[in-house]
């Protein structure tokens, strides 16, 4: 009779709660060590409050030096060195693929089944990404001499660690049953792969590939701020001599060709897949 | 034609004898406990059973994709277990597989995935070069019209449908010659009426060519239906092994358990 009054069912409702206390006390700890570590990062890097203030300036005034560029110093020196520019990004990213794939098909744990090898290919690729591609110009520029070939070194080795660990993961993702079957046919470890494997492949192979060449244009502009050829050596002069319209000029031409290898890997990877 | 000698048949008419096979993916867990199967010379034979139980295990161990524990399988009186490198290879070659799946290379051809049916006879440079030998590239064309997928050999097998990519594994495995053909399931993803077709199919295919097929299947009217002899399997064991005609309601309750399904 009283059944609104009293709920007969009270006793039976359960509470629904997102997170346990446990969980909730955690998730305010790694909110509060962001926070922390931003603070910390600010306070170390000791900004000079009058540089800061008068910056605007500073790079208004260099804009204005800047402009306009000197369009006239772009040909020959600016375009040669933009040339060489590509030449070094396409030939050090053919060369990062005879490095990558090995390593890849070994570090691709459905490929190579020896897991001490995988951990050893695995190693070589995080090696290769960890040093930075300034870093690997400045070695190779020690042992070729200053020039284009330290920069295609440095971009390939640079590349191989990238290259091979998406290689890798696209090989890990192929489906096994093409394979199984191929295997079940009595066919050899090399037609399975050719065959079985990388057609499946084949997309994500060349979709990497034109991926890399495009940040590889990009990277080895500035691998002649260290001597390692190309574009950034003009670059490097101009700063160097304060002549902020050839500056403008070498930066408008980077611009350009990253612009233009961007649509042109967009146009091709519309093609592919 | 596959030249190569056979050892004599051991017992007349089987091609295929297992004895005491024991599969273990755990120790001391079988998944298969025991089996002893002498598989006929011709025809469809049908192994039946409830998910889990083993039969594509059993199946699996007879070309060796999955490794036996123990036990003994021999082909012609050839021992297939043990073997390793080339010689499984040259095993393999001569026992045809077609899958649930289907497992064809979806961005080939449907003539490059026929003609991989001879990868375990062509050496690599001529697979690489797609250089197949004017004798297969016939033989798949052939297929292909027997399969009834005669215009569609250029076509990539993604562009397929389920039943015509089946017909595609069926024409694969037949590219090889095979002394024998397994089927994994072959027709437990299609509708059923593309399942009869396939099974028609594979049924005149393997007769005409004289190759006896071990068939695992989910569903006991078709295998009733198309299959000489019966395999009933339960928890890792063969509970029924006979024609068609003496499976009876019984061996069903046995096999699958139960009896408010019948």
């Amino acid at each position: 009779m009283n059944s609104i009054t009293h709920d007969p069912v009270a006793p039976l409702r359960r509470e629904w709660q997102r997170h346990t206390p446990a969980q909730r006390i955690s998730r305010w700890l790694v909110w509060l060590v962001c926070v922390a570590a931003v603070v910390w990062a600010i306070r170390s890097i000791d900004i000079i409050p009058e540089f800061l203030a008068d910056a605007p300036e500073q790079m208004g005034d260099m804009l204005v030096r800047m402009w306009p560029p000197d369009l006239s110093h772009y040909y020959p020196e600016v375009h040669n060195a933009l040339i060489e520019t590509l030449h070094i990004a396409t030939l050090g990213t053919v060369f990062c693929f005879v490095l990558a794939v090995p390593l890849a098909l070994l570090a691709a744990r459905n490929i190579c089944t020896i897991r001490p090898l995988n951990a050893l290919a695995q190693l070589g690729l995080v090696a290769s990404r960890s040093v930075n591609s300034l870093v690997w110009a400045l070695l190779f520029v020690a042992i070729f001499g200053p020039g284009a070939a330290a920069g295609v070194f440095a971009i390939a080795f640079r590349s191989v660690g990238f290259v091979g660990k998406l290689l890798a993961e696209a090989l890990e993702e192929a489906n096994p049953g093409p394979r199984e079957a191929l295997r079940a046919a009595g066919a050899p470890w090399g037609a399975e792969m050719l065959k079985g494997v990388w057609p499946q492949v084949q997309p994500a192979f060349w979709g990497i590939a034109l991926f890399r060449w495009d940040i590889n244009v990009r990277e080895s502009a500035v691998l002649g701020l260290v001597g390692a050829g190309g574009i950034g050596l003009v670059l490097d002069d101009a700063i160097n001599f304060f002549q902020w319209e050839r500056v403008s000029t070498v930066l408008l031409a980077i611009l350009v060709v990253v612009l233009l290898a961007e649509i042109v890997v967009n146009r091709i990877r519309t093609r592919l897949i | 034609m596959t030249a190569a000698p056979r050892a004599a048949a051991p017992a007349s008419g089987t091609v295929l004898q297992i004895k005491g096979l024991v599969k273990e993916y755990a120790a001391g867990k079988p998944v298969l406990k025991g089996i002893d199967v002498a598989v006929p010379a011709e025809g469809i034979t049908a192994i039946i059973g409830p998910s889990g139980t083993g039969k594509s295990t059993l199946i699996r161990c007879i070309n060796r994709l999955v490794e036996p524990t123990s036990g003994s399988i021999t082909l012609h009186g050839a021992e297939l277990t043990g073997l390793r490198g080339r010689e499984l290879r040259l095993a393999r070659r001569r026992i045809g597989m077609v899958f649930q799946e289907y497992n064809l290379v979806e961005r080939l051809t449907v003539m490059e995935n026929v003609l991989s049916g001879r990868l375990g006879y062509v050496p690599l440079w001529r697979a690489w070069l797609r250089k197949y030998p004017e004798e297969d590239i016939q033989r798949a064309f052939m297929l292909l019209d027997a399969v009834g997928l005669p215009e569609h050999a250029t076509r990539r097998a993604d562009a397929l449908s389920g039943g015509q990519r089946q017909r595609v594994g069926i024409a694969r495995a037949l590219m090889q010659r095979p002394e024998i053909l397994l089927a994994d399931e072959p027709t437990s993803s299609l509708d059923p009426r593309t399942a009869v077709e396939v099974l028609e199919l594979l049924t005149r295919l393997t007769a005409a060519e004289g190759v006896p097929v071990i068939i695992n299947i989910h569903n006991v009217d078709l295998a009733k239906r198309f299959a000489r002899r019966i395999i009933g399997m339960s928890g890792g064991s063969v509970i029924f092994d006979g024609p068609p005609e003496e499976l009876e309601q019984h061996h069903l309750r046995a096999i699958y358990g139960g009896e408010d399904w019948l």
